[in-house]
């Protein structure tokens, strides 16, 4: 399904910032026995990151991939590369990977030539060894000892990839995974384990005022209960155990009541409560563009993970804390638990272990931390913390609610004069590091006094709730503000794509509304803004997969949208097909994709086709409502996309092996989303503008 | 559950295939059972509500939730987790791995024992067959169409 393109290759890009911090190649490969050990920061969460690393090191070093093992990511050996996040991971760790293995490539032959007195040009590294005549030298004699400890930046490199047979990319990890064998980290197993469990207030109940543990530590096999301040927990010798004590504990609490912090779900709570505007770009004329407007909704999202949120943690005799998370930063986290136990940094110890897909920023840090201050109790004893389900769906930051206005002039030839769009948000990242102090649960529970920071933005060009908000199209005058809202009824954090979801949404919604009254096609009015030759290139495809130009049957329709994620990462164009019989309403998405050179056009695609499918769930089903001040708790309050109603999903990827290779796990979410609400108006003209896009909405719509 | 005294009590079943028994209360839910005292952990808790089912098994062939069978409840009967159904459908498990059906993959198992079953009762499904067997499965990464594709190849294995 791939397809090749021709195309001129853009300016190279920047070094990874990761590479000054760790300048050696032993830091990042490293060569034991027959096998090659690639030294990633970045962890993986399902998107496949560790295959595709592991295959830019066989190529690079002209070693099967057979031999490759991506190490497991932790603060005592990995390179710090801070969270694995923003889709990022190819272009920073597959980078500063392909640095280093190209770097030990050329040290070889350097080394060989010198070796067997040939001319570099002569010799071939096949499968690791470079031979001549009767004589081998290969990555793992004497040599590489001290040439792993070289700057990659005092040796001379070629590009000389290998595209060898062997090196398919596909993930290895999978048949143990399916055969049951390959772990969690609810797998993990000690000697002498404990099971912990945490009690949470049920909301809208905010704090604990009083508990009576006298029942629950009579329960044979209960070992201790744990309040500080707040926080409450209990660990028991069974996991059945622990979960019956926690419901005993929980029923023998006293809550502070809580107010209930309502909102409208269609959020104009958020201009109500907006922040003084802060311009994020301007280009032209900025005299107000009287013309079209709309305003556009997106709610809080879960992230919803499959498996709640777990950690391990054990203190060490002398005051040391290890713990196994799955995390998306044991760096950042590393710093943040530091912090609230008052530990100095180097006291405390993070390692990587799967979890369950996150997503973003979920529970994943919470429960580390839960962890750690469940085994203080029981030092030398490790302690398994796994949140249970309503914890994770009531406690889990969101993805932020958001509001877009969108408005423009048209001139006369039906062209954009000028451009406005001004957005409504949380901040969109809440996580350890970020805000300033401590962001976890347990830092409030433990010390009252302590109210958790709100979320931020960081600057563009990865930005918060700015992300995706200036337009890549090509219009004269544009003014893009942003209207911060730091009143949070419900905790914030990191969701996929960010602000990229909402904003492109709304864009993209925009532009089909604008196309209509300027009576051009959808694609045609996308084109005559866009100079990018990827752009279009993605756009065509999408248009020519997607049989833009066929008739529309009765009653069913297509919609196109398009973005290039942060305007600086990967492009991708989306089709939406709607028909009546689709039992959400979307029958088809068809969604081309540039993320320059292609690693594993199997992993690609995977992420591609998962993302869709995530945010069609996202755009037709979901919505975080409180009943009644309560949060979801389960999959029946929070439901989402379910096999019998996932739309056919087809997958196009326009290799470019001159550029930059690019991630693609969040490129695709904001097209998705305006696609289908553009198929749904050219379906039944009507104009939906209020996330989730579900069923009963577009019927009410209809008979309005 | 609550309000009720652990009894220690032995309940001895058939697990893929072999007698185990298993010393503990027997009002405990079977998954716990399974994942810490017979070391069998793919099978995996989700939600503990019937509501995903990460953590499906097969009692005497039909799909069940571990998460809320006590482990009592299964005295003399034969249970099938996914590591059984790797075991006795080896197509299944060669098709997913060929079809790279999986991202986080903590939803696989339970997908898996639903797939075992309908393979069990319909040697040729269709693709609704399949959506419709899977559907009481939850997948948040978006794998589902790479799955029913390895349940379709796997059926067709089988077959031929």
């Amino acid at each position: 399904m791939a397809e090749a393109a021709l195309l001129t290759a853009p300016p190279p890009a920047t070094r990874p910032a990761h590479l000054e911090k760790h300048p050696l190649i032993g830091d990042w490969i490293g060569f034991d026995r027959d096998r090659v050990q690639v030294k990633t920061g970045k962890v993986e969460l399902g998107q496949g990151i560790h295959a595709a690393l592991a295959t830019i090191a066989a190529e690079e070093l002209h070693v099967a991939a057979s031999r490759v093992d991506v190490m497991p990511v932790s603060t005592r050996e990995s390179p710090d590369e801070d969270y694995t996040a923003g889709s990022l991971s190819i272009t920073q760790s597959g980078a500063a990977v392909r640095i280093a293995c190209a770097a030990a490539r050329a040290l070889l032959l350097e080394h060989a030539g010198r070796a067997f007195s040939q001319p570099l040009d002569s010799l071939r590294i096949d499968d690791g060894v470079v031979r001549f005549e009767r004589r081998t030298l290969s990555y793992w004699d004497d040599w590489s000892r001290s040439g792993l400890r070289s700057r990659f930046d005092d040796v001379t490199t070629r590009d000389q990839r290998s595209r060898d047979a062997g090196v398919d990319g596909l993930r290895q990890d999978l048949r143990a995974l399916f055969e049951g064998r390959r772990g969690f980290v609810h797998d993990l197993d000690a000697v002498g384990l404990l099971h912990g469990r945490v009690v949470r207030p049920p909301p809208p109940a905010r704090a604990l005022e009083a508990v009576d543990d006298t029942r629950t530590r009579a329960i044979p096999g209960v070992v201790a209960v744990i309040r500080s301040g707040g926080f409450l927990g209990v660990l028991a010798d069974r996991e059945d155990v622990a979960v019956r004590a926690a419901e005993r504990l929980r029923t023998d609490c006293r809550w502070a009541p809580g107010a209930v912090d309502a909102f409208d779900e269609r959020g104009d709570w958020l201009e109500t409560h907006a922040e003084p505007p802060a311009v994020v770009f301007e280009k032209g004329s900025q005299s107000d563009a009287d013309g079209t407007v709309a305003t556009y909704n997106k709610p809080h999202i879960a992230h919803a993970s499959i498996g709640p949120s777990a950690a391990v943690a054990r203190w060490t005799a002398d005051g040391q804390l290890e713990v196994w998370s799955h995390t998306q930063g044991v760096y950042p986290l590393k710093r943040e638990l530091a912090t609230i136990l008052g530990l100095p940094g180097d006291h405390v110890h993070v390692t990587h272990v799967e979890g369950a897909g996150c997503y973003g920023h979920n529970g994943a840090e919470d429960a580390a931390l839960d962890a750690a201050l469940l085994a203080r109790a029981v030092p030398g004893r490790s302690v398994k913390l796994i949140w249970s389900r309503a914890d994770e769906s009531a406690h889990e930051p969101y993805g932020s609610a958001m509001r877009m206005r969108l408005s423009a002039r048209l001139d006369e030839r039906g062209q954009v004069a000028a451009w406005r769009h001004e957005f409504w948000s949380n901040g969109h990242v809440g996580r350890p590091g970020f805000c300033g102090a401590p962001v976890l649960l347990a830092a409030s529970e433990l010390n009252p006094d302590h109210r958790r920071p709100v979320a931020m933005d960081p600057p563009l060009p990865p930005g918060g709730s700015q992300r995706n908000s200036v337009p890549l199209y090509a219009f004269p005058s544009v003014r893009v503000v942003h209207r911060p809202v730091r009143h949070e009824p419900l905790r914030v954090s990191s969701l996929r794509a960010l602000g990229a979801f909402g904003n492109v949404f709304a864009i993209e919604s925009f532009m089909d509304e604008l196309a209509a009254s300027a009576a051009v096609d959808p694609v045609d009015f996308r084109l005559r803004h866009l100079d990018d030759p990827r752009a279009r290139a993605v756009i065509e495809l999408a248009a020519a997969r997607g049989g833009w130009a066929e008739t529309r049957p009765d009653r069913a329709g297509r919609g196109i949208a398009f973005a290039r994620y942060k305007n600086v990462a990967a492009y991708c164009a989306v089709v939406a097909e709607v028909s009546d019989d689709a039992p959400l309403g979307v029958s088809r998405l068809i969604v081309c994709v540039d993320a320059g050179r292609v690693i594993t056009l199997d992993g690609v695609v995977n992420q591609v086709e998962g993302g869709a499918i995530q945010a069609a769930s996202w755009t037709l089903k979901e919505s975080v409502r409180p009943r009644d001040g309560a949060p979801p708790m389960d999959w029946d309050s929070y439901p989402i996309m379910r096999f019998t109603e996932v739309p056919r999903v087809e997958t196009f990827v326009l290799d470019r092996p001159d550029a930059p290779s690019l991630g693609v796990g969040e490129c695709v979410a904001g097209p998705v989303a305006a696609a289908i609400a553009n198929a749904f108006a050219d379906a039944y003209h009507v104009r939906l503008r209020d996330l989730p896009l579900t069923r009963e909405r577009v019927l009410a719509a209809l008979q309005d | 559950m609550t309000g009720v005294e652990p009894a220690r009590a032995s309940t001895a079943f058939e697990l893929n295939g072999r007698t185990v028994e298993v010393d503990a209360d027997p009002h405990g839910a079977l998954l716990y059972a399974l994942r810490n005292d017979l070391g069998s952990k793919g099978t995996r808790f989700g939600c503990g509500l019937e509501q995903c089912g990460a953590c499906r098994v097969l009692i005497d062939g039909v799909v069940s939730y571990a998460c809320t069978t006590p482990l009592g409840s299964v005295a003399g009967r034969r249970v099938t987790t996914v590591e059984g159904v790797a075991t006795a459908l080896p197509e299944l498990i060669e098709a997913f791995v060929r079809r790279q059906a999986a991202q986080c993959g903590y939803c696989a198992s339970g997908v898996l024992v639903s797939a075992a079953a309908l393979l069990h009762a319909n040697p040729d499904p269709t693709d609704s067959d399949v959506r419709r067997a899977l559907d009481a499965n939850l997948c948040r990464c978006g794998t589902h169409l790479r799955m029913v594709r390895a349940v379709l190849d796997a059926a067709e294995a089988r077959r031929g």
